[in-house]
């Protein structure tokens, strides 16, 4: 009875997988986090000198890849999680980790909650759990669950702007929004809606919003090259945007072999009025607009790098002067150097997003970048002078990666019945 | 059963009463051979089943030259996941339910008129129901099938559904659903099942609210601790069931296993959104007695004498103070 309930979380976990490097900004920019493999760079642009983390919780470090890392709203806390099963929670002013939380099982998405008294988090069984950043030691370094998607891998997890719900995205195209409750430690009960709409995993969340709509819509990417805009009281879909072929990439065909490039990452400026996205396969970033008020999404511009960068992970600053981008990747299998962080950015953004269109983003020279040669030298580390090629093999293997990791195995049918009877012959035999 | 036997008494000698009787036939075996074996042994059953339904499948097909649309209950639904690697399709959303296919006699399909005249007779005959209808009842694991065929006449103007993860099972309930509509003209035609894995895709059949009853009969134990988050009844779980019913709508829950009949109304006492029913409308409410003895599991506890656990609660609205808007 038990086989045909295929439970995806279980699947058996081959050691050191490939996982990409993320970046993190500051809201007000004040300083910038990149992680790679079980390594965590942080770089202070307002002393403009690197940072040497300090951990007081008295927790174990990061010794495995980390999956996930952001800022609070106010940019006061920082956490960072992934497959060793440690949340750590980390105060910016001054960098120190305040709370090591211990997983039961890998996680896969944090988030910190506006008021910045609890970090929520998701595991590989699909549970998310909520811990708070107040209180005892003890209650910080506890976490309880909130809810549940079964049996799926939660890819992101976001609180709305105005911080009454919870929002999770899944392997299994969903996307659910749950209202967050005063006291979350009994379980967050009341689903709001259920946008749906993707038909392959939803890898990304963003919230956007703007004066007039305060309290925000959602957008969301997926493994079927599209980003769509949400209501998320309602869950219904709003609009949707095939950045895969508006960026002439290939047709997302449903060919099993030919599988279309999944969106990689999605974020937005404060003021709503920019939203960028990494798309895999594309050698830059595509720069959408999102009117509220006509409630649709339209690309405006293709950013190209001029060169070899796929983005793997991208993050700007409320201000939005600047797109920050990495592309790398850890435990690569066939490179000289094992682990590969880049860094590039875009500046003119802002300009980009009204109406004065004379004005062209630019790519934006590393001796330019603020933080210049130190900031490069600290984010990118050690091995960073890579050639093209290497750069095109990170962004192969972060690719076949995700798709190993996120989209569904197909088998055939003579397989299928294959372990069908191997199923029935061990059940007669015992 | 009784009430169908009855009608095979009738003795209507046609081509229709064979296939359903061929049915039935088949539904008694399965319900003989149920006794001997004990929850453990489903999975045997299943392959007998299994032998059975496809010999029985040949003659049904060859006789099935009446036109009647059988081949649509076969064909795949056009919002399938194409790379699922569960390998049944599951609708993007609950408004991609085809719900022309489960229930003709509702919606008739545009597209499939002009199938031969037979189809189009009907099509005159049979009033065109209100299409916006929407499923109400959802039977989670419903094996054989038994309480979709008590609720279908208990409740004829109300659609349901069965949800079961078994491709044979749900493939039997298929064709017993079927010889029931064609044996019984007008009537059965509300009830039908899907296969699928209820603990995942729930929200892809069902929009916030829509279902006034949610069965859970029978359903399996999984002992081990380690096993039970494979519960079909979790907390987890209940917080989807509570987003699909519509407030005061009712959960309603049977085993003949203690310990699961305890687990199960322990997730639901402690849940928030579900209250235990009053004991008098458990008393009068006629789908309660439905809940020991319409299903073939239920019909096999009563003939072993075994014990029964039933839990059944109503949803009810968020207390404002325990779910309320979190202050920022
Ligand atoms: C013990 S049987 C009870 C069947 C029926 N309710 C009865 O009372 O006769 C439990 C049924 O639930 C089905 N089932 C188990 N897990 C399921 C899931 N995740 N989704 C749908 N059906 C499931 C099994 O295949 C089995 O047919």
């Amino acid at each position: 009875m038990e086989e045909t309930l295929i439970e995806e979380g279980e699947s058996n976990r081959e050691g050191g997988e490939v996982s990409p490097a993320l970046i993190a900004v500051h809201p007000l920019e004040k300083s910038l986090a990149v992680s790679i493999g079980s390594e965590l760079r942080v770089f202070d642009l307002i002393e403009d000198c690197s940072i040497s983390l300090v951990d007081d919780s008295g927790g174990p470090l990061h010794s495995d890849s980390i999956r996930a890392i952001c800022f609070g709203a106010n940019g006061k806390l920082f956490a960072s999680a992934g497959d060793d099963k440690l949340v750590k929670v980390w105060t910016t002013n001054p960098w120190r980790c305040i709370s090591t939380v211990i997983a039961e099982k890998r996680v896969s998405a944090v988030a910190i909650s506006h008021d910045g008294l609890f970090v929520s988090f998701a595991d590989k069984f699909g549970v998310v759990w909520v811990t708070g950043t107040d209180g005892d030691h003890e209650a910080k370094e506890k976490a309880s669950p909130l809810f549940g998607h079964y049996c799926s891998i939660i890819t992101s997890l976001e609180f709305s702007p105005d911080g009454r719900f919870i929002v999770s995205a899944d392997r299994d195209f969903k996307i659910r929004v749950t209202v967050f409750p005063k006291n979350p430690f009994s379980g967050a009960h009341e689903i709001q809606s259920f946008c749906l709409g993707h038909t392959e995993f939803v890898s990304c969340l963003s919230f956007v919003c703007t004066q007039e709509h305060p309290q925000g819509f959602l957008l969301s990417g997926s493994g079927d090259s599209t980003v769509r805009l949400w209501d998320v009281r309602s869950g219904s879909l709003l609009d949707t945007c095939e950045v895969g072929s508006e960026a002439g990439l290939s047709e997302c065909d449903g060919k099993e072999e030919n599988v279309c490039p999944a969106i990689t990452d999605i974020c937005t400026s404060a003021d709503g009025s920019i939203v960028a996205v990494g798309i895999q396969s594309l050698h830059g970033v595509v720069l959408l607009s999102c009117d509220l008020s006509a409630r649709t999404l339209s690309v405006i511009k293709l950013v190209s790098m001029g060169g070899t960068f796929v983005p793997t992970s991208l993050d700007m600053s409320s201000s939005a002067e600047r797109l920050w981008m990495v592309t790398g990747a850890s435990n690569l299998p066939a490179l000289d150097c094992p682990s590969f962080t880049r860094l590039r950015v875009i500046s003119g953004l802002k300009k980009c997003g009204s109406d004065s269109s004379d004005y062209e983003p630019a790519v934006v020279e590393d001796n330019e970048i603020p933080g210049g040669m130190k900031l490069i030298e600290k984010l990118q580390g050690s091995g960073s002078n890579a050639k093209e090629e290497d750069l095109l093999a990170v962004a192969e293997a972060v690719k076949a990666a995700m798709r190993n990791q996120l989209i569904k195995r197909q088998y055939s049918v003579e397989k299928r019945e294959l372990r069908k009877k191997r199923r029935n012959d061990r059940k007669i035999k015992i | 059963m009784s009430l169908v036997y009855n009608r095979v008494d009738h003795g209507r000698e046609n081509i229709q009463t064979l296939i359903f009787y061929l049915n039935n036939a088949l539904f008694f075996v399965c319900n003989f051979i149920l006794q001997d074996f004990t929850t453990l042994h489903y999975d045997l059953l299943i392959s007998k089943l299994l032998t059975m339904s496809e010999n029985k499948k040949v003659k049904t097909k060859a006789n099935n030259s009446n036109g009647l649309p059988r081949k649509r209950f076969y064909r795949a639904r056009a919002h399938s996941n194409p790379l699922s690697d569960s390998h049944f399709p599951v609708p993007i959303a609950p408004s991609q339910v085809d719900y022309s296919i489960h229930y003709p006699y509702y919606y008739h399909p545009d597209t499939t008129i002009d199938d031969n005249e037979v189809t189009s007779n009907d099509s005159t005959l049979i009033p065109c129901k209100t299409r916006s209808k929407k499923i109400q009842f959802a039977d989670i694991g419903c094996g054989f099938g038994g309480l979709l065929i008590s609720l279908s006449t208990l409740f004829p103007e109300t659609l349901m559904i069965g949800m079961e993860i078994r491709d044979k099972v749900t493939e039997y309930v298929k064709e017993r659903i079927l010889a029931l509509r064609e044996a019984n003209p007008g009537q059965y035609q509300n009830a039908s099942v899907v296969r699928t894995n209820s603990m995942k895709y729930i929200p892809n059949y069902f929009e916030k609210g829509q279902l006034s009853k949610m069965f859970f009969l029978f359903p399996d134990p999984h002992f081990k601790e380690k096993n039970h988050r494979r519960r079909v009844i979790s907390p987890h779980l209940l917080d989807e069931y509570a987003y699909t019913l519509e407030v005061g709508g009712i959960i309603y829950t049977i085993t003949d296993v203690e310990e699961l009949g305890e687990w199960m109304k322990d997730c639901l006492e402690d849940h928030p959104l579900f209250e235990a029913i009053s004991e008098e409308e458990f008393a009068t409410d006629p789908v309660v007695k439905l809940l020991s003895s319409a299903t073939e599991e239920g019909q096999k506890v009563a003939r072993n004498g075994g014990q029964t656990f039933t839990a059944v609660y109503r949803r009810i609205s968020p207390i404002e103070t325990e779910l309320g808007i979190h202050e920022v």
